[in-house]
């Protein structure tokens, strides 16, 4: 187990240093001169020359990669030019806000989803299951920054139910992680409801039946717990996808967190503290998939099994 | 066409009802300029944030625009946009797919770098991508396509490696048939089917990507309307004029809604297990129908 671990700890070191080169290369190579794009093209010639060298721009493009990631593995993230100190106190800041908004977020989708994946699958084409198609379909096609707009519109302004003002109370968290949280919870539905679907076809579940168990015994201890496996999967990879949503989710609610940074770091061409903000943004997601592979061999023996086999 | 057209209504009314729709908000951008409306830009600070009425149906925005006229040219540019989007990546992923499926050597690399791109977070690439090409159109149709190919790559070389080892293929190779028609005749005309269903859920999703863009100020600059950019301006009217925020969301809401219910009502009819099962259930009750008589009239 413990050598899986380590394996599996690892392998994220090359996705880490795939998604470290392609956010350098994405702001360093693109057509653009970064210079240029720092003093929003108002420069003259010598002053583009001399933030050039201020940002190292002027060294060789492989010295730059090298000498970043160098400095990157130090914990020196640069120094932020919109407010002047090192972007990894900026990081530290603005981090917690945004975790705490993905992890409600992903709360709200994973029990909304399996609860309705549950109910949709034990009577599949009825009221409940249509009601989760409606809500799959809607989360893939309402934009995230209108929800949220609506819900403000709906639940502040004309109910006056919730508070429309940014803080740090577990009602002004309300909004924010709903409006996150609706696209994983329909994806997660749809996923619990086919996979429970699918489990409650075997003879386990029919033997389970047969000896006498109530029903809610049936799905809760036999079906659901062997139906999650595609689910964890699917939370894994909507939980990187939450922590990219913030961005947007954290621009209509005023939110202080890191997708507001990336935001604001474009509009003030704040190219150390964006280069950071997304590596961090992007490592969340790889690590996300790495800690979905680790809980696997809690979930399932015969993988661990497996594990301890290669091992 | 006319056959899916007749499936469609037969089989998923939900679906036809989206076609509907779809050709109505595509009209509507089309014929923008020869339909009744006020021009999209014209200012009149006395009817500013009017709430819907007889001369402005949708209302008016904070400068006296009429939102009717800029919700249908703002369908102009987000249309456009997603168009491009579609276009490029389809065309990107077709050429990456074919090559990474037909030619092993391409292939280890190619996933390789697709893979990479794949895993990083869509939204997130497209914003580092448009932050580092610059805002406007041309650039976030390149940002967008760039995030959304490798999926097409990825389903392009599925279909490509499976049909590489049907017996047709194989003839055509003993025939000494060359790469390029052997791919483009023989195993791109039967890919075609994934890929249409994947470029109407790529068209949906840009015109997402597009409208978080331009709300976050980094799609197509105002004065030029886009659904994003209307909302990124009526976010903060949202109090004293709600009708400001409703039309342009809901606007796409309906489209990619439509283009969704569309492409999965292709993939459903188009899918050969899908239509097997319908082929087996279809002689089944006619078998059914045979062995049982139905009885007669009185």
């Amino acid at each position: 187990m413990l050598r899986f671990l380590g394996r599996r700890v690892l392998a994220t070191v090359p996705a880490l240093l795939g998604v470290y080169t392609l956010v350098f290369f994405v702001l360093h190579v693109l057509p653009s001169d970064p210079a240029l794009l720092i003093s929003e093209g108002s420069a003259s010639e010598s002053q583009l020359e001399s933030l050039r060298h201020e940002y190292g721009l002027d060294r060789p493009l492989w010295r730059q990669y090298a000498d970043e990631l160098g400095a990157l593995l130090r914990g020196r993230l640069g120094r932020s030019i919109r407010y002047g100190e090192p972007v990894s106190r900026l990081i530290r800041s603005f981090l917690p806000a945004t975790l705490e908004l993905a992890l409600v977020g992903l709360g709200i989708a994973v029990v909304l989803g399996i609860a309705l994946g549950t109910l949709a699958a034990l009577r599949p084409h009825g009221w409940i299951d249509n009601l989760s198609t409606i809500a799959a379909l809607s989360g893939v096609s309402i934009p995230s920054f209108w929800l949220g707009l609506m819900l403000i519109f709906v639940f502040s302004l004309s109910l006056g139910w919730l508070p429309v003002t940014t803080g740090t109370s577990w009602q002004q968290l309300i909004m924010p992680a709903v409006t996150l949280g609706l696209y994983s919870t329909g994806v997660i539905s749809r996923l619990a409801r086919s996979s429970l679907v699918q489990t409650l076809q075997l003879e386990y579940v029919v033997t389970a039946r047969a000896k006498g168990l109530p029903p809610h015994a049936v799905v809760l201890r036999h079906a659901l717990r062997n139906s999650l496996i595609p689910v964890v999967t699917i939370i894994g990879v909507e939980l990187g996808n939450l922590l990219s949503g913030t961005v947007v989710v954290e621009t209509v609610f005023a939110r202080p967190g890191l997708g507001r940074l990336i935001v604001d770091s474009i509009t003030y061409r704040d190219y150390p503290a964006l280069q950071a903000a997304l590596l961090v943004a992007a490592c969340g997601y790889v690590l996300a998939n790495a800690l979905v592979d680790v809980s696997y061999c809690y979930l399932d023996p015969r993988i661990r099994d497996a594990q301890a086999s290669y091992g | 066409m006319e056959h899916f057209l007749r499936a469609l209504v037969r089989r998923r009314p939900i679906a036809a009802a989206a076609v509907a729709v779809l050709a109505v908000i595509v009209l509507a951008a089309v014929l923008a300029p020869v339909l009744a409306l006020p021009a999209p830009d014209r200012f009149d600070m006395s009817a500013r944030l009017a709430p819907p009425s007889l001369a402005h149906p949708f209302g008016t925005d904070n400068f006296g625009r009429d939102v009717l006229s800029r919700v249908v040219y703002s369908a102009r540019v987000s249309l456009l946009i997603g168009l491009g989007v579609m276009v490029v990546s389809t065309a990107a992923g077709t050429l990456a797919g074919l090559a990474a499926g037909y030619y092993r050597r391409i292939d280890g690399p190619a996933m390789r770098v697709l893979d990479g791109l794949m895993s990083f977070p869509a939204i997130l690439l497209a914003i580092a991508l448009v932050a580092a090409l610059g805002v406007g159109a041309r650039n976030e149709i390149i940002a967008i396509a760039l995030v959304y190919f490798p999926r097409t790559a990825r389903i392009v070389r599925a279909s490509t490696l499976t049909l590489k080892q049907r017996a047709f293929v194989e003839a055509a190779v003993a025939l000494g048939e060359g790469d390029r028609r052997i791919l483009t005749v023989h195993i791109l005309r039967n890919a075609l089917t994934p890929l249409i269903v994947q470029s109407t859920f790529v068209f949906a999703e840009a015109i997402l990507a597009d409208a978080a863009l331009s709300f976050l100020g980094l799609g197509v600059r105002p004065p030029t309307p886009t659904w994003g950019n209307m909302l990124d301006d009526a976010h903060i009217y949202i109090e004293t004029a709600p009708w400001f925020v409703v039309f342009p969301g809901v606007a796409i809401v309906l489209t990619v809604l439509s283009l969704n219910l569309v492409g999965d009502a292709v993939r459903d009819l188009a899918d050969p297990y899908a239509v097997a099962g319908r082929r087996a259930r279809a002689a089944r009750d006619r078998r059914l129908s045979r062995a049982v008589p139905k009885p007669a009239q009185e």
